[in-house]
């Protein structure tokens, strides 16, 4: 799975859990909560969509590192590799 | 149509020929009225038509010869006392007031007082604050009186046939702004009556309740409303005292808002009686709040703008109307 | 026999539309069963019952606007069903069914509340009061929002006028209900409504005018007062991350969970700020917290979970699973838009540190909850660098007094102490 396969499946997900927002607007580097005004409640539904999707496991420690798109895209390619 | 038009001075003067025809016990005293013809022109050539019996000079006393005039009318007689402005009735309020509104009573009902009172009040003319007066309150606030307003041609023609057979003292006021207004006269059977006030035009969205002058100011703000599809219901109260209740709350009762015009200061005006008694009579007939619109709190001046400024307009009338049905809103 | 009426779904609500009857006349129902969905400015609710029994008559068509307090429907005993239903009425008899009730609810005097401080002309009082009609529940057009005879005459002609003839008696200038275009829209097909010009004609501008609404009515008629107080959460976040950590993603629970349960369990000891203002101090029984959803396009919608106090954590997060996305959807059920007994907003996701919130009546509290940033701490002569949430309480004074709402916030504040209780 590309970086840019991933990244499309992000906004896809992130549209679904917010769908009056537009997310395919996103920098790489915006903060996507921020961005989109997500709040906790919806950011827990986005990772349960997330780790559902890519068969992925993430620790709520790891939330602080995955801020933004690349981030996010960068943190869910290396654990779909390993 | 123009030969059918008359001046409300000549209505005057016509309806004291009527009294003075029909009737020998009447006569009118007054400044001025016999030689001069009146102050203002009201009583012309009656001198020559009645002699000098039945249209009398008297002094510049009001004390005296309203004095006079209760004591002819205490005689048998039916004097019409003229006060040529309402600014002179004071001196003779000692007159009115303590003998000829309470005599009926303080005789113990031996000694009713046929007199009746014609005076000029009223503004608009530039007379200024030495003879511009709206008084009109305060006589109306005096137990023992009725008062009359003639804010019409009509009435300026038959009120004082009916207020010559009223056994106690009657008081007329009459308006000099009116006295050029030409009218077409009604044509009219018999006497009218002084007791009721009288609905000028019908409508249906409120009622305007003036009196006097503010008669025809309503008419005229009332046919630019309709122009604009506000019908207003004029009342004239034409009887300041005793007050037709029966008809103000019935106008009242059909329209559900009022607007009470008046050119006296709004304080303590005869606005202020009829608001109350709608409170008391017909609040629950009420769709809005009582509105008054009176003269000014402030002596007459004599600057045409200003004398403008001091007393409401027909545009006045028709701004307030639009603002409490709420016209300029939708 | 039993008049079901249109149910209040909030202080700011006068009316709404039926979109879709769920029971036909002879359905069996149950408490809680939903028999309708109406169209309000908080979106497509569910209506749901309290009563059991067997829908006699429905009394309203679909799409017509219904005022609050409006019969919509007959619910019957099983005996009056057994002796009604025996007989399928004839065209003429059904008339003389229907129209009773309709008549009744309309002249039912003790039905209507008594109009106090309702701003109104006297005529209008009067003409609401010999008709039937809650003055309570029209939208006044007059000065200063004054309630006037035509705002009744219209709202006499909406509650009776069949639906065909409702833009004639409704005229655009003066809609009780602006039409709403939720994003979810129902399966069925809404027929065109008279739009109003000027009127809010999006979800999102319709939610905005019921806020107005409901928080203008607050700011001017309930007396605030506001306690402050900071709580310590080391504990609370300390316990969560760890019960998280042995979750799956799924099952994982949030912090305000935490301040739910604290708040409702905080309301079992100080009982006074449960409880609805309406005329005078009225306790509830049941612990209904409202929660505050931020609508991303403006706007707030506050469902009601239900008795949160017996709720484990997990059944609040449930709760909030559930309601989150519908209020988003604005696809609240009527118990959940009408049955808070207090509001809990919490705004620390914003950056904010203190929330001063207004009140939503008649509701006497609201808890207002900041973000948890780290501050200086001293706990025992002691200088530490701890999680710090403030807490905030705007409350009734008409209500209740500082030291109840005092006593409130620090039971709450001891509950987060202890997270694994509660």
């Amino acid at each position: 799975m590309t970086a840019e396969e991933i990244k499309q499946t992000l906004v896809q997900r992130l549209k679904s859990i917010a769908p009056d927002t537009e997310p395919s607007q996103l920098q790489p580097d915006d903060n996507i909560r921020q961005s989109l005004g997500i709040d906790s409640f919806d950011y827990l539904q986005f990772i349960v969509a997330i780790d559902e999707q890519f068969s992925i496991e993430t620790p709520e420690e790891d939330y602080g590192k995955i801020q933004t798109l690349r981030e996010l895209t960068e943190y869910v390619a290396a654990r779909v590799k390993g | 149509m123009a030969g059918n038009l008359v001046t409300y001075r000549e209505c005057i003067k016509q309806a004291i020929r009527e009294v003075l025809l029909g009737d020998e016990r009447v006569f009118m005293m007054g400044e001025d009225v016999g030689h001069y013809g009146g102050a203002f022109a009201v009583s012309k050539n009656l001198l020559q038509e009645f002699g000098p019996e039945r249209i009398m000079d008297t002094p510049l006393s009001e004390a005296g010869f309203v004095g006079a005039g209760i004591g002819a009318a205490l005689g048998g007689m039916r004097p019409i006392v003229e006060i040529m402005t309402v600014n002179f009735s004071l001196l003779a309020l000692d007159q009115i007031a303590n003998n000829a509104a309470t005599l009926l009573h303080m005789s113990g009902g031996q000694f009713n007082v046929p007199l009746v009172i014609r005076m000029s009040a009223g503004i608009g003319r530039q007379l200024a604050a030495q003879h511009s007066h709206s008084w009109e309150p305060l006589f109306a606030h005096l137990p023992g009186l009725r008062i009359l307003s003639a804010g019409t041609h009509e009435d300026a023609r038959y009120m004082l046939a009916p207020a010559l057979l009223d056994p106690d003292p009657v008081i007329i006021f009459e308006y000099t702004s009116l006295l050029n207004v030409e009218k077409e006269l009604p044509v009219h059977a018999g006497s009218i009556d002084i007791s009721k006030a009288r609905v000028r035009r019908e409508g249906k969205d409120i009622s305007i309740i003036t009196y006097g002058t503010g008669v025809y100011k309503a008419l005229t703000a009332a046919e630019e409303l309709a122009q604009a599809g506000m019908e207003a219901e004029v009342v004239d109260l034409r009887i300041l005292r005793p007050l037709d209740d029966e008809t103000i709350m019935a106008s009242v009762a059909k329209t559900n808002r009022a607007l009470l015009v008046e050119d006296a200061s709004r304080s303590v005006s005869v606005s202020s009686e009829v608001s109350a008694r709608i409170m008391e009579k017909c609040f629950y007939e009420l769709d809005a709040p009582v509105q008054r619109l009176c003269g000014a709190e402030v002596p007459i001046p004599y600057p045409k703008h200003l004398e403008d400024a001091a007393v409401p307009q027909p545009a006045q009338i028709v701004s307030m109307v639009k603002s409490i049905l709420q016209h300029d809103r939708v | 026999m039993i008049e079901y009426k249109m149910p209040s779904l909030g202080a700011d609500m006068e009316s709404g539309f039926l979109r879709e009857w769920r029971v036909q006349p002879g359905d069996h129902i149950h408490k809680g069963d939903i028999i309708a969905e109406v169209e309000t400015q908080k979106g497509i609710i569910e209506i749901e019952v309290f009563e059991e029994g067997i829908i006699g008559e429905l009394l309203v068509k679909i799409n017509e606007q219904v005022p609050v307090g409006t019969a919509m429907a007959t619910i019957l005993s099983e005996e009056e069903a057994r002796s009604g239903i025996k007989a399928v009425p004839t065209e003429a008899q059904k008339e003389t069914i229907v129209a009773p009730p309709v008549t009744a609810t309309i002249v039912q005097p003790e039905t209507i509340p008594h109009p106090h401080h309702i701003r109104a002309s006297p005529l209008a009082k009067r003409i609401a009061a010999e008709k039937g009609i809650d003055i309570a529940t029209i939208h006044g057009t007059g000065p200063d929002g004054a309630v006037t005879r035509d705002d009744v005459e219209h709202a006499i002609a909406a509650q009776v006028a069949p639906m065909a003839e409702a833009p004639k008696v409704a005229p655009a200038e003066k809609p009780v209900m602006p039409e709403i275009k939720a994003e979810a829209k129902p399966k069925i097909e809404i027929p065109e409504i008279p739009k109003p010009t000027a009127t809010p004609t999006t979800a999102a501008e319709s939610i905005r005018m019921a806020v107005a609404a409901a928080m203008s009515k607050s700011n001017r008629e309930v007396p605030h007062y506001y306690l402050e107080t900071k709580i310590d959460m080391s504990k609370a976040l300390a316990w969560l991350s760890e019960t998280n950590k042995q979750r799956p993603v799924k099952e994982r629970l949030l912090p305000s969970v935490l301040l739910i349960k604290a708040v409702a369990k905080a309301l079992i000891d100080v009982p006074d700020l449960n409880a609805w203002w309406e005329n005078g101090l009225q306790r509830k029984e049941s612990i209904n917290v409202g929660y505050v959803v931020a609508l991303r396009t403006g706007g707030i919608m506050v469902p009601a979970i239900h008795d949160a106090d017996t709720k484990s954590l997990d059944e609040l997060m449930q709760a909030l699973n559930d309601l989150i996305p519908r209020a988003r959807a604005l696809r609240l059920r009527s118990s959940e838009l009408a049955d808070s007994t207090i509001t809990v907003t919490s705004l620390g996701e914003g950056g904010v540190e203190t929330v001063y919130g207004v009140i939503y009546p008649p509701q006497v509290a609201l808890v207002g909850f900041g973000g948890i940033t780290e501050q200086p701490w001293t706990e025992n002569g002691m200088l530490a660098v701890r999680p710090i949430l403030t807490a905030t309480l705007a409350a009734d004074h008409r209500a209740s007094d500082g030291s109840t709402g005092s006593r409130f916030l620090t039971s709450i504040k001891n509950y987060l102490q202890q997270p694994d209780k509660l």
